[in-house]
Formats: structure tokens, C-alpha cells, sequence
């Protein structure tokens, strides 16, 4: 459309020389299936990531309908998933695999691939001023081993031993030993297969990142210079190269332990009488893999979406964010101390209880950051002029979601009182607030933030307050009751609380835990309703409708290949010059207007 | 038909919500500048209603559901746990009434007005560094009670211990008393057959007395020690009421000891509940049973507990000889 005859005229600069002379002749495969341009990698990481959590959040449905109400039977469910349900019921089998596959697809292909890579790519080059990535090939290819391992993973669930089932953190034996489990069978073997694929697809996405940012920022544009949302996308690559090599080295050994009969995981392992031949693995050791990749994680989930926020909150309030450089790095911080604190989901793992002690210690400082960057937020609000819409608003939800599951961590955090929450409800309380709901608020005020970069159209706000409503009451409804019910000792992962009469108390409660969630679930239906909906119908957007400071909104509206059309802008000054000058009329100064005589004398942000 | 109806009915409201909200954000866009600046406000009106109704309701709820939550601790490492617990309770739950409170209430004192300007406040190093102290020093408390009362958790086993073994297989635990030698017999893993999956050497003299138990039974005031393992998969040795729980892992022997201190006849007093009992239930996902792997744990008097031990018997002579 728009795009082939605008890009045929634009002119090359050096950062695009290798096209000069050459003429795009784009067919709708290379436009928008096999793209390598970094917005539209972004739109397919986008896609990707609705329809990942518009399944996953399905899955929760189910397996919340069958904890609500244990006892009925519902003969319509059944006629849809027949499989999963034996007599009206959904069967133990089942539910266990539906809670790992929803574990798995919200962390890893939602929160992970989706967030990190719809932001990335829309706006790591936008941002810094670049034409595109450092490599366009390895990010489309990123995008696609991202998109065939989620096919490998949805075909998990039509398998007739069913998807894995041993919970999203595949703790061996019970999923290296298919007699144990039955989805540890061939559902656990594509499980496998497919994290191998994923994994490969965040190093190529993180690569290209770090690369682009270090090597491709415009002229003018130095580190301190750059949003706090490209700091956190930084650090956020940095954080998964250097984790998730570690789970897939973790991931072939288990596939060893599987498949030739290596002992990494397994030692004295008795079945129906019958000693296994495995002799010298540990358990355990499975566990220090795992959680070396799975606690660094939690931040490439939580750290991209406190740099959307932190942008947002700074553009809505009209006012600066609050310590740029102290945000930055509380980042820093929280990526160094994400190294060192896996051990805290192992207290009581049996390893040593001394190393339980350390890890207590850099797990409770990884609070001070965090802290940090609570009170830094909440410093941006005060006096601020802020435009309450729907990014803002989403934002505000995010911090309050951050401090609710947040200061939980500490409880957590803390071997002793760890040693009566583990595992219990009170862990799925924290995790879901503190980086599933706090991660999805960052999303969704990202995505109503820069939907008009994205589609050049605004999204329906009425429609995002109703969103807004129902979502932020209703993860509060779900979540935070199930504090009590952890407290009372209830373990998670249980099909039914019914068998054991101290945790049989809470039929009412769960039964209310289950309609909020449908309610959820019908409101992100909304949400997408809105989002196509706007894609076409939404009111058309102006060039800089937040008047934002940020680059990416002086890059032509219809999105052209390579961004800018001539040269690329040169910046002059730090990203959150909002109501710098109290005289003014206009309450921002975009990074590309040059600094003024008065403003070079003021040493601090420029 | 019902699913038909259902479907349509959810449609239809999704139809007229998306009317509603066309209708209503073109009415915004025809406002004039005024009345934009009262938009902004009852957005900042909205949001302060749902986050201090949240609020409130975060609050309210703790009067609701706190009395469902553990009874008393019925250990002294429990008590330790449940000090500490409480400790954190009170300090995180001022944090977090006071921040979510300047949240909500800078969302909406600081709306938008077209006359106004914000303050440009971009940097102040002494707040930075205060809430980089304050915090720290508050963990600081946090982390040495921690580390102080794991470490009393986790200290030596008392020789007087009562010795118990705890083996979780799917979906049942099987518990061996030491007899009166106060030794457990020794476990070999090559001798494990179906007769004797435990692996249990019967030519270590000291298993001739131990025995195997249904229920757990525990003096009141003693301390009794236990020693976990698992034969399949990973299970979790979770005893709520005494607020301790240790990982059964095969492969890797795993340890407990606490003392006990409040018998199950005053917990149904405490408790108001002529059924209580304590319970091992599994917490850690061991496959489709998981749900239902529980133990009972009655805790006794000396003399009672004396009358039941020696009721037992001999699983070597009992079971292994006949």
C-alpha cells in the first residue's frame, strides 16, 4: 500500500546503503508474514502473544471451573473437550496438564516472548533512531523459531497421553519417568523440543537487541540520553542471554536422563517394587539448573514492563520521571542480584540448609531496588499535571500491583517464613500479582500507549475504562484471597481441596475465586475487541498524540520501511524534558529540539 | 441450544458495549478544551474509587478470612516461624497501606488541569539515598531474625530424639519407627524387591525392632526426628499445623526435627472443632494424586504415647519371618 511508494522514494543514508538504488517490491508474504522489518515483527509478536494468552487464560477457566465447583458435572464442557473429562468431570490428568500448560504458555510465550518481543521491536529502533535492527534476518528468524515452537506446543495438547503435566517447572523424576505421569510421555518430549526452539529464539531476539542498541543509536543520542524503556529492554536481553543458555543445557540433560539412560536427575528410583537402573544423579541438581534460568526470568518478565511504565507515568504526569539515573540503576541492580537468588525457591529442597541463609540474604536485598523504583514512581506522580487515559491508568495499576505482590516477596524471601508458605497458595498469590497481573498491566498500558504508533488509529477509551474496571477488581477478587488461603496452609497444584478435611473450608471462596475469573477472561475478550476494532475503525491518530518527547513519534505516522524518510533525526537533549520551562505554554520539548543558551548552562539532564 | 443461546447472548453484549463505547468516545471527541480538562477529571475520579475501593476491600478482608487461616503453632519451631511471620506481616502492611495510599490519592489530587503546570522535579539525591537506606536497614532486621531461627530450625538433631523414617511414594507416605534399640535399621537399595521396597537390610540388627506405623503418633514436649526420602518422584513432607515441611527426594536423604507441643485433644479444644486432627498432606506435584496424599499426626501425651508404642509391633518378626 502506502508503504512500497513512500519507501521507493526515500532516500538511502549510510545505515541503509546496501538498498540504495534498489527499489522494495513488496508481495503480501514479504509485507506481512516473512517481513524483516522490526514493526512488523513487533505486530507478529504481538499476535502471537493475544492469542497465547487468550489460550492460555481459557485453560485457567477450565481447570477454575473444576476447583469452583468440585462437585458438579457439566455434560457441555465435555461434548467440546472430551478428552480432558471423564463423567462430566475434568480428570486429574487433565487439570494437571492444563495447569502446566498454562504455567508454560503465560511465562514463556506470553510474557516472555510476547512483551519483550512486541516492545523490543517497536521500539528499540524507533527510540534510539535507528532504520531498523542490527539484523533484520536474525529477528524475523527469532520471531519464527518463537512461532514453530509454539506449534510444537499446542500440538502437545492433542497428543492421546495428553501435554506434560509435571507443573511448568518439570521437576524430575516425576517428568523424566513416563510410568509416573502419563503426560510425561511424548507430551513432555515436545514440551522439550519446543523450549529448545524457544530458547533459541530469545538469544537471536536478545542479541540483536544489545546489539542494536550499543551500535545503531542516532546521532546525539548517548546512553543517558536514551527512555528508560530501551534501559530495560537492554537489560532485559542481557538478563536472557546470559540465563537461558542455562535451561537449555538443563532441558538436554533431562532429554539425556529420558531418552539414553544417563543418571543427571535420577538416583534410586523404586517403582512397584523395582529398582530403576539410575544410580548417582540428584534431583536436585535439576533444580539449581532450572531455577539459574527460572528466577532471572521473573525479570525479563516484570523489568520490560517497568520501563513501559516508567515512560508512561513520566509522559501522563507531564512530568519527568523521577531519578532517571537511579531508575537506571535499580535495573542494574536487580539484573546483578537476579544471578544470585535462585536458590530461594529451593529452602526446602534439601540442599544444604546453610546455603539457605546466603540466599536469604541477596534475595531480601533485591527489595532495595525495587524499592527504589516504588518511590521514584510514586515521586513522578506528585505534582505532576497527570492526563488520567488509558495507558496512565494501566500504569498506576501496574505499580499498584508491583507493591501488592511485591512486599509478599519478602515474606517469601525469607527462608523461615518461607518454611511454612512454600508451595502453598500464598506463592500463587505472589507470583500471579507480582509478575503475572503486574506484567500484564505494564502490557496493556504499553499497548494502549503506542497503538497509534503501532496502527496510526487511537483505541476506544471507553472500552479500556470498562477493561481497566473489570480486570484491576478482578485479579484483586482472584488474588489476593488466596493469601488466606495459603495461609491456612492449602498446597497449590491440588485438583480438588475436598479430600483433606483442614483444607475443605474455602468451597464458597473458591467458587467466587472462579467467577472473577471468568469475568477476567471475558473482559480481555474486550479488550481484543477493542484492539481490532480500532486497528480499523479507531479514531485517526495525530502525528504526536501524547505529546511525548520520544523519538518515535516524529517517525512518519504510516510507518514506513526504515523509519524516517531522509535523514535520521539527531537528538539534543535527555528524553523527559516535560514542563521544563514553566513559562512556556507547551509542556514538552522533544529530544530533536536543540538546547537552548540557558538550558547548556543547567548541568544536570540534557 | 443452551450453549447457542449462551454464545448469543454473550455476543449481543459485547455488540451493544462496543455501540456504547463508540458512541461515547465520539461524543468525547467533539468536546471542547473545558470540558476535555473534565474528562481527564472523572478519569482521575475512577481510578482513585476502584483503587481505594480495592484498597478497602484488601483491608476488610483480613477480618474476613484472617480467622480461617492456621491455628496456634503446635511446635516451638513453629511459634519461632510464626513470630517472625507476624513481624513481617506488621511491617510490609504499613508499606503497603501508605503507598498504595499516595498511589491513588496523587492519581487523583494531581489530575489534569489546563492552567496548571507540573513541577519539574527531576532528580534529589538525599530522597534517593534515604529510601535506599530505610529499606535496607528494615531488611537488615529481617534477614538476621531469618537467618538466626533457620539456623535454630535446622540445628543437630537431639540424641534423646524420637526416630522416625517418612518414605513418600505415589500417592502414600509409609513410616517406620525405630523400636526400642532407638536406631532405625539400615537401607540398601540392592535389596529392594517387591516384598520389601524400602530396600530394608534385615541383617543390620537394629531394624529386627522397628516398626511400621499407620498413623504418626508423637509425645507432646519430646523432640522426634524424622528422616525423609521418596522412592518415585519428588514429594514434600508438609506438616501445616506445626508450620514445617522438608522435600522427600529420591536419591537425597532429607532431615526434620522439631518439638511438638500442643496435643491434638487441646487442639480440638483451640479450635472449636470435635474432629480436628493434624495431617501430613504432599506439597510438591508427585502426578494426578498429589491432591490426596495425606497422613494423620496425632500428638500425645507421654503415657498415652508409651501405651501405644509398645502396642506395636515388630515388623521383622511380625510380617518379614511369618
Amino acid at each position: 500500500m502506502q508503504t512500497t511508494t513512500t519507501s521507493e522514494q526515500h532516500v538511502h543514508d549510510n545505515a541503509h546503503a546496501h538498498a540504495s538504488g534498489h527499489h522494495h517490491t513488496e508481495t503480501f508474504v514479504s509485507k506481512y508474514i516473512f517481513s524483516l522489518d522490526h514493526k512488523t515483527i513487533g505486530k507478529q509478536f504481538l499476535t502471537m502473544g493475544m492469542i497465547w494468552a487468550i489460550i492460555g487464560g481459557f485453560m485457567s477457566v477450565v481447570f477454575r471451573i473444576q476447583l469452583g465447583w468440585p462437585d458438579e458435572t457439566f455434560p457441555i464442557l465435555e461434548r467440546i473437550f472430551s478428552s480432558w473429562f471423564t463423567d462430566g468431570k475434568l480428570n486429574p490428568e487433565s487439570y494437571y496438564a492444563l495447569i502446566t500448560m498454562h504455567g508454560t504458555i503465560m511465562v514463556f510465550f506470553v510474557l516472555t516472548a510476547s512483551l519483550s518481543g512486541t516492545f523490543a521491536n517497536i521500539l528499540i529502533p524507533l527510540q534510539i533512531g535507528a532504520r531498523d535492527m542490527a539484523s533484520p534476518l536474525m529477528n524475523a528468524l527469532s520471531f519464527w523459531l518463537f512461532f514453530f515452537a509454539g506449534v510444537i506446543m499446542f500440538a502437545s495438547l492433542f497428543l492421546p497421553t495428553g501435554a506434560a503435566s509435571a507443573g511448568w517447572t518439570i521437576y524430575p523424576p516425576l517428568s523424566a519417568l513416563p510410568q509416573t505421569s502419563p503426560g510425561s510421555g511424548n507430551g513432555m518430549t515436545f514440551w522439550l523440543i519446543a523450549m529448545v526452539l524457544f530458547v533459541a529464539s530469545t538469544l537471536l531476539g536478545g542479541l540483536n537487541y544489545v546489539s542494536t542498541i550499543l551500535n545503531m543509536r542516532t546521532k546525539g543520542m548517548t546512553m543517558y540520553r536514551m527512555p528508560l524503556t530501551v534501559w530495560a529492554l537492554f537489560f532485559t536481553a542481557i538478563i536472557g542471554i546470559l540465563s537461558f543458555p542455562v535451561l537449555v543445557s538443563c532441558v538436554v540433560l533431562l532429554i539425556f536422563d529420558r531418552g539414553l539412560g544417563t543418571s543427571f536427575y535420577l538416583s534410586n528410583i523404586v517403582i512397584g517394587g523395582k529398582l530403576l537402573p539410575y544410580s548417582g544423579g540428584s534431583p536436585i541438581l535439576f533444580q539449581h539448573l532450572f531455577w539459574f534460568l527460572g528466577h532471572p526470568e521473573v525479570y525479563i518478565i516484570i523489568l520490560p514492563a517497568m520501563g513501559i511504565v516508567s515512560e508512561v507515568l513520566a509522559v501522563h504526569s507531564r512530568k519527568p520521571i523521577f531519578g532517571y539515573k537511579a531508575m537506571i540503576f535499580s535495573i542494574l541492580g536487580i539484573t546483578v542480584l537476579s544471578f544470585i537468588v535462585w536458590a530461594h525457591h529451593m529452602f526446602l529442597s534439601g540442599m544444604n540448609p546453610f546455603l539457605g541463609s546466603i540466599f536469604t540474604l541477596f534475595t531480601l536485598l533485591i527489595a532495595i531496588p525495587s524499592a527504589v523504583k516504588v518511590f521514584n514512581w510514586l515521586t513522578t506522580l506528585w505534582r505532576g499535571n497527570i492526563r488520567i487515559n488509558p495507558p496512565s491508568m494501566f500504569a498506576i495499576g501496574f505499580v499498584s500491583m508491583f507493591i501488592s505482590g511485591g512486599l509478599t516477596g519478602i515474606w517469601l524471601g525469607n527462608s523461615t517464613v518461607d518454611i511454612q508458605l512454600h508451595d502453598t497458595y500464598f506463592v500463587v498469590a505472589h507470583f500471579h500479582i507480582v509478575m503475572g497481573i503486574a506484567a500484564f498491566f505494564g502490557m496493556f498500558a504499553g499497548v494502549y500507549h503506542w497503538f497509534p504508533r503501532m496502527y496510526g488509529r487511537m483505541m476506544n477509551e471507553t472500552m479500556a475504562y470498562i477493561h481497566f474496571a473489570i480486570t484491576f477488581i478482578g485479579a484483586y477478587l482472584i488474588f489476593w484471597p488466596m493469601h488466606f488461603i495459603g495461609l491456612a496452609g492449602v498446597p497449590r497444584r491440588y485438583y480438588s481441596f475436598n479430600e483433606i478435611e483442614a483444607f475443605a473450608q474455602y468451597g464458597d471462596l473458591n467458587k467466587l475465586i472462579s467467577i472473577a475469573t471468568i469475568v477476567v477472561f471475558l473482559g480481555q475478550l474486550l479488550f481484543l475487541v477493542n484492539f481490532v476494532y480500532s486497528i480499523y475503525r479507531g479514531k485517526k491518530s495525530t502525528q504526536n498524540p501524547w505529546q511525548a518527547n520520544t523519538l518515535e513519534w516524529t517517525s512518519p505516522i504510516e510507518g514506513i520501511h526504515g523509519n524516517w524518510d531522509g535523514e535520521l533525526p539527531t537528538v539534543h537533549r535527555w528524553p523527559y524534558d516535560y514542563s521544563r520551562n514553566p513559562n512556556s505554554d507547551v509542556d514538552f520539548i522533544p529530544q530533536t529540539v536543540p538546547l537552548t543558551e540557558e538550558e547548556k548552562k543547567d548541568k544536570i539532564h540534557h | 441450544m443452551s450453549i447457542i443461546l449462551g454464545l448469543l447472548t454473550l455476543v449481543l453484549l459485547y455488540i451493544v458495549v462496543v455501540q456504547i463505547s463508540k458512541a461515547s468516545d465520539l461524543i468525547k471527541s467533539l468536546r471542547s478544551d473545558d470540558e476535555q480538562e473534565e474528562s481527564f477529571s472523572n478519569g482521575a475520579l475512577f481510578v482513585a474509587v476502584i483503587g481505594f475501593g480495592v484498597l478497602v476491600y484488601s483491608i476488610v478482608s483480613c477480618f474476613i478470612y484472617g480467622p480461617t487461616i492456621l491455628p496456634k503453632p503446635a511446635s516451638e519451631q513453629g511459634v519461632w516461624i510464626d513470630n517472625l511471620l507476624k513481624i513481617t506481616i506488621v511491617l510490609t502492611g504499613i508499606v503497603f497501606v501508605i503507598t498504595q495510599t499516595l498511589l491513588f490519592w496523587f492519581a487523583y489530587k494531581y489530575q489534569y488541569k489546563k492552567d496548571r503546570k507540573a513541577y519539574f522535579f527531576a532528580d534529589h539525591n538525599k530522597l534517593e539515598i534515604a529510601w535506599t537506606i530505610i529499606p535496607a536497614a528494615v531488611l537488615t532486621l529481617l534477614i538476621v531474625f531469618g537467618i538466626q531461627k533457620w539456623f535454630k530450625i535446622f540445628s543437630p538433631t537431639p540424641k534423646e530424639a524420637i526416630r522416625i523414617e517418612v518414605v513418600g511414594k505415589q500417592y502414600a507416605w509409609s513410616v517406620r519407627y525405630a523400636g526400642a534399640d532407638k536406631k532405625l535399621g539400615k537401607r540398601d537399595f540392592s535389596l529392594v524387591n517387591p516384598d520389601n521396597e524400602l530396600g530394608i537390610n534385615w541383617n543390620d540388627a537394629s531394624s529386627h525392632d522397628d516398626f511400621m506405623a499407620d498413623e504418626i503418633v508423637l509425645p507432646v514436649g519430646k523432640p522426634v526426628s524424622f528422616d525423609i526420602g521418596a522412592l518415585d518422584v519428588i514429594h514434600n513432607f508438609w506438616l501445616p499445623h506445626f508450620r514445617l515441611m522438608m522435600s522427600a527426594v529420591p536419591g537425597v536423604p532429607t532431615h526434620l526435627w522439631f518439638r511438638p507441643t500442643v496435643t491434638t485433644e487441646e487442639m480440638k479444644k483451640e479450635t472449636n472443632n470435635p474432629n480436628f486432627e493434624y495431617v501430613v498432606a504432599c506439597n510438591k506435584l508427585c502426578g494426578s494424586g498429589h491432591y490426596n496424599m495425606k497422613k494423620v499426626v496425632k500428638v500425645v501425651s507421654q503415657e498415652e504415647y508409651e501405651k501405644w508404642f509398645r502396642s506395636q509391633k515388630s515388623y521383622y518378626y511380625s510380617v518379614v519371618k511369618q
